[in-house]
């Protein structure tokens, strides 16, 4: 396999809903150890594209491929099985089981199978990386914003993937916990993980991504690194208005 | 397979149980053994349908379909097969409709699929009621030299069958994927868990159990009609039991069957004829009071004396 192929690729992806775009013709490729920033103002179809590549439902039209083989038409869970994993714009997290079992459900599901203590173990290093080992045994609801953002990403991470989606992963935080989401994120890309991230939060985009696609009303409007991508007269107008450009 | 020592533990606590309800039919009388018999009819029908509703929440009203299913399996085979081949028969059969049930229902989620439950044990029970126009005949009967004690001890063994399936499905990854679930589906589906497989898998062992218990009923009954083998009352009852119990547990609908089958002994025998208004009630009783059945009320108490314990 070459290592220039992209990990992942879009190429005509398009999702109506009704008489609504909300992803038009979308081309993009996300390459091996890369982590992509997708960003563009509220309601450009950020999160719309997050849900075509993870399968949560089909898309219309064009083809989403992952290393070469196209996945467009598979269900979520073949797709996860495939190595791509995601978390969700809201945190979703199994509220009748502990921080480790809601980890383990991503280590024995996901694209590497483990089972019994093989599965305990791995959740439980997830959960080390993620810095939440020490409340591996305490229920859902105990847990800050924080914390649930921290066991979603651990058990996505236990799946093993080979790209991870993250819907918003810094929305919300206060400015501690955001340095330190950073941080963690940062770690996950100094391990070499393939990820594209939806984000808001300009600091994180210009500090942790290597490519920028930003999208606006449903559409591809530029590319490139963050400060070509964020200087472009097109993207300004999109963010501000005409004014501005 | 590793077994600790608290499963040792629990696995001889319900083999000494089970061996002793095996026993009820050498000390009691006729009284009680038909009670008996009611309530190991109602721990395996209840235990199984929460080995499915359980952990998914998805609350089937199709037991009544599948008992009844059973019930026809016996009533028209006895003529034509030995005896113990029909259980057998009405497991597989059972297991079939559930399978096409499942794959056809489970996409529904909440409401749709209970309705939809419901209604297939109705539209089973006027497919063999027209069919019976043709045929004239109007009810069948099942003639044979089994006894209540032979129903009686087919059932207990049936229940420790279910117990077996129902802990190994709990030790299992079938059991986890279930229980990830009935907590969000949308997370198991992105964990990689083929949900509607692990859905229909389940509900095919619980549409499979009713079945059989349906055909060992049968000979109980002797004479069966489609009102009868389909009452929706028993697919209410069995959810009810359940509730009570809590489904929480492997053991837990036995505790509501056991106090419940009693109840429902005092209910029919002084209130002959509000047997349905007051089955309501019980069921809004227990909806508010007991939400999560006796297991929930344990649980409860239980976390309640170790908080207490936390603080002194």
């Amino acid at each position: 396999m070459r290592t220039d192929a992209p990990v992942l690729s879009l190429r005509g992806v398009t999702k109506r809903f009704g008489g609504l775009v909300a992803v038009n013709d979308l081309d993009f490729d996300v390459a091996e150890h890369q982590v992509l920033g997708l960003i563009g103002p509220n309601g450009s179809g950020k999160s719309t594209t997050l849900n075509l590549i993870s399968g949560a439902f089909p898309a219309s039209s064009g083809t989403i491929s992952l290393r070469g083989t196209p996945i467009t038409h598979l269900a979520a869970q073949d797709i996860t099985r495939r190595g791509i994993s995601r978390t969700f714009q809201l945190v979703r997290l199994l509220p009748s089981m502990n921080v480790l079992e809601n980890v383990k459900a991503g280590a024995v599901f996901g694209h590497r199978r483990r089972w019994g203590a093989e599965a305990d173990s791995y959740a439980m290093q997830m959960l080390e990386q993620v810095g939440m080992a020490r409340m591996a045994h305490a229920p859902i609801g105990q847990l800050t914003y924080i914390d649930t953002k921290r066991v979603e990403l651990a058990r996505v991470l236990a799946s093993d993937p080979r790209l991870l989606l993250l819907d918003e992963w810094l929305a919300g935080l206060n400015p501690t916990e955001l340095e330190e989401g950073i941080r963690l994120i940062k770690s996950l890309r100094d391990q070499g993980r393939t990820i594209i991230l939806v984000e808001h939060v300009m600091d994180a985009i210009r500090s942790l991504c290597d490519h920028c696609v930003v999208m606006s009303s449903g559409a591809k409007i530029a590319e490139g690194t963050p400060e070509q991508a964020l200087s472009d007269p097109e993207v300004i107008r999109a963010y501000l208005g005409d004014d501005d450009a | 397979m590793t077994l600790t020592g608290k499963d040792y533990k629990n696995i001889s606590v319900v083999v000494i149980l089970l061996a002793l309800a095996a026993c009820l039919p050498l000390v009691s009388g006729a009284y009680l053994l038909a009670i008996g018999v009611t309530i190991a009819m109602y721990t395996v029908l209840a235990t199984s349908w929460a080995l499915f509703s359980g952990p998914t929440h998805y609350i089937s009203l199709a037991t009544a379909a599948f008992f009844g299913v059973g019930t026809y399996t016996t009533g028209i085979g006895i003529e034509y097969l030995p005896y113990w081949v029909l259980p057998i028969i009405a497991g597989v059969l059972g297991a079939v409709m559930a399978a096409l049930v499942g794959l056809a229902t489970l996409r529904l989620s909440g409401v749709y699929f209970v309705i939809f439950t419901l209604g297939l044990a109705e539209l089973v029970r006027q497919v063999i009621t027209w069919f019976q126009n043709f045929s004239g005949q109007k009810g069948l009967y099942v003639l044979t030299e089994i006894t209540e004690v032979h129903i009686y001890w087919q059932l207990v063994g049936l229940a420790a069958a279910v117990y077996l399936v129902g802990w190994l499905i709990g030790r299992s990854r079938l059991g986890f994927a279930l229980r990830i679930i009935g907590d969000d589906e949308e997370v198991a589906a992105h964990s990689g868990i083929n949900t509607s497989r692990a859905k229909v898998l389940l509900f095919m062992v619980s549409g499979s159990v009713a079945a059989i218990v349906g055909a060992m009923l049968a000979p109980r009954y002797i004479y069966i009609e489609p009102l009868l083998a389909f009452t929706p009352m028993l697919s209410f009852q069995v959810v009810i039991m359940a509730l009570l119990g809590g489904t929480g547990r492997l053991w837990g609908p036995i505790v509501g069957v056991i106090p419940f089958t009693f109840l429902w002994e005092a209910i029919s025998a002084s209130f002959p004829n509000q047997t349905t208004l007051l089955l309501g009630v019980c069921f809004l009783i227990i909806v508010y009071l007991l939400p999560r059945g006796f297991v929930g009320l344990l649980d409860k108490i239980r976390s309640k004396i170790n908080a207490a314990e936390a603080y002194s």
